[in-house]
């Protein structure tokens, strides 16, 4: 550990990754919890799949075509908006074939990004490092965008506080409202898709889900209400992201993937343990009973 | 004569090519207490979702408050079936009830003052006041709907329409829900759709038998004999009631409805 503080005071580099990580924490804090009472994990890991594809175009664009504004963070952000798009307007429209559309929407990102990589000179070895993340790599540039991303997110998702809630606990009383719930819905995948990108940098497109999920589920164990999920989810998020890097220092591990490692081993812990008193068996466990489809549960003698 | 609440005209809903409401006409006056009642599958909720304007009529018109329901919505105040609702949803009671004040325009920011009045009054009218600083999540089942009641009270309508608000609750939990709906309608006009005609018919003031058409009954007129012909036998309900602009039938024997 003090080997890590060390090099975290002489090391630039190294001053930026745990910046970096911070950064994505507080947004991943905010946006991930939305995510996560929603239920769309699945779509933010679509989303965050095809990054590697905008990842790809961009290289590819900037090698070969001399486009040299085509840099990878950009080349992520539009991919990621491009896919919230596609799947928050496939979601809305057809209904019933929305899980084949993410899991193509997945796919063909990747695959994408796979092809563009592979046509672009001397690059294939950064495949890798995308996919798995290289917090490392951070560069003070790419620092000033993902604060400038994490301020937008933080904002809209504090401002829209209230319509977002309605929006994620019950979608068509907030429709019968009159609230436009298709809006707020593509709104709340802009953010998403936002928020992969900036946890992308710091473990990679393929770890992106655990990182954005894991701290919520640790919260929610705790916290009460949607916004002291976002800030204890935050908080468990910077602290994964940090002390895992300092795990990782020393042996010379990748970080993401001990990051990753960490933050589940915290869940699992938690998860369990919340399991074994059983405090409160009113709101633990106990799925509603299903009802309405049962014609002879109201039989009454008259 | 005061204009009706709902005017609903001629109205047909077709769901995937398949009809699930045919020529319905309807009209509810101000401070009526109505039931939908009819076998599941038979347009209950759906009826409900076109008052609320949340599906659009295949034919026909719906009218509330002499108005298209999208736009009569911010006086409509509804409970969607509890089953909709996560428990575990990290949110206080306080936190429910205030998502009955979003609405169409500014949700930007925080609730306003005069948002939290209202919401503290819906807590007070559903005897929840003291409850406010609760999570969501530790409520009791009955307590839970309430909640939700409060939430379609809060924002301070004149019709408020419910579907299955007793479906998880107890019989006498069921009574009690059914009194503060009695005080509610006091000055507001209520709908809920429920499949039990026998206990719904003490409270409310017509029930309306929803089977593809619809058939309206003022509570007088409902006798044991139709009550034992719709729920004595679930199983004829299911498969052989009709609810027939002459008179309900049974199956096969066609024979008329005592009450018609």
């Amino acid at each position: 550990m003090s080997e890590f503080l060390d090099a975290l005071r002489q090391n630039a580099f190294m001053q930026y990754a745990v910046l970096a990580g911070v950064l994505a924490s507080v947004a991943c804090g905010v946006v991930g919890t939305y995510i996560v009472v929603r239920r769309i994990t699945y779509i933010a890991g679509s989303i965050s799949h095809c990054i590697l594809g905008g990842i790809g175009a961009a290289l590819y664009l900037r090698e070969v075509h001399g486009w040299t504004f085509a840099t990878p963070l950009r080349g992520a952000v539009i991919a990621a908006l491009l896919a919230a798009f596609i799947i928050g307007l496939v979601t809305m429209r057809a209904r019933q074939r929305e899980d084949t559309v993410i899991g193509a929407v997945w796919a063909i990102g990747m695959a994408a990004g796979i092809l563009f990589i592979f046509k672009t000179p001397g690059y294939q070895q950064d495949l890798m490092s995308y996919l798995f993340g290289n917090i490392l790599m951070v560069t003070p540039e790419d620092l000033w965008l993902m604060a400038g991303l994490d301020v937008a997110v933080i904002a809209a998702g504090i401002l829209f506080y209230n319509p977002l809630l309605a929006l994620c606990f019950d979608e068509e009383f907030a429709r019968a409202r009159g609230m436009r719930v298709e809006g707020y819905y593509l709104f709340l995948l802009c953010l998403t898709a936002l928020t992969v990108v900036l946890l992308v940098s710091v473990v990679g497109i393929i770890l992106v889900i655990a990182l954005l999920t894991l701290p919520v589920a640790v919260a929610g164990h705790l916290a009460k209400r949607l916004w002291q999920m976002m800030v204890l989810a935050a908080i468990f998020s910077i602290v994964f992201t940090v002390v895992g890097q300092a795990i990782a220092y020393s042996p010379g591990l990748p970080a993401g993937a001990t990051i990753i490692v960490l933050a589940g081993a915290v869940y699992l812990v938690v998860a369990i343990g919340s399991r074994l008193p059983r405090r409160w068996p009113s709101s633990s466990g106990a799925s509603p009973p299903r009802r309405g489809s049962l014609p002879c549960r109201r039989e009454r003698p008259r | 004569m005061t204009e009706p609440v709902i005017a609903i005209e001629g109205l047909s809903f077709a769901y995937n090519g398949s009809l699930v409401l045919e020529d319905v006409n309807l009209t509810v006056a101000a401070r009526d207490f109505v039931s939908f009642v009819g076998p599941n599958g038979g347009g209950k909720t759906t009826l409900l979702k076109l008052i609320l304007g949340l599906l659009a009529p295949t034919a026909g018109s719906v009218r509330v408050f002499g108005r298209s329901p999208t736009v009569a919505r911010p006086r409509i105040g509804y409970m969607p079936q509890h089953a909709q609702v996560d428990p575990r949803f990290p949110a206080s009671v306080t936190d429910v009830v205030l998502m009955g004040r979003v609405s169409k325009a500014a949700n930007i920011g925080p609730y306003r003052r005069a948002d939290r009045e209202a919401v503290w009054e819906a807590l007070r009218q559903v005897d929840l006041y003291a409850y406010r600083r609760r999570p969501f999540a530790d409520l009791s089942g009955g307590q839970r709907q309430r909640a939700l009641i409060a939430r379609a009270l809060a924002a301070e309508p004149d019709l408020l329409l419910l579907d299955e608000p007793t479906a998880s609750l107890d019989v006498r939990m069921e009574e009690e829900l059914y009194g503060l709906l009695k005080t509610l309608n006091e000055r507001l006009t209520i709908i809920l759709v429920s499949h039990d005609l026998g206990f719904v018919s003490k409270f409310v003031k017509s029930v309306v038998c929803v089977k593809r058409r619809v058939v309206v009954h003022p509570t007088s007129e409902i006798t044991g004999e139709m009550i034992q012909e719709i729920y004595g036998d679930v199983r004829m309900v299911r498969h052989d009631h009709r609810c027939a602009e002459d008179g309900h039938q049974t199956g096969k024997g066609g024979q008329s409805c005592q009450n018609s």
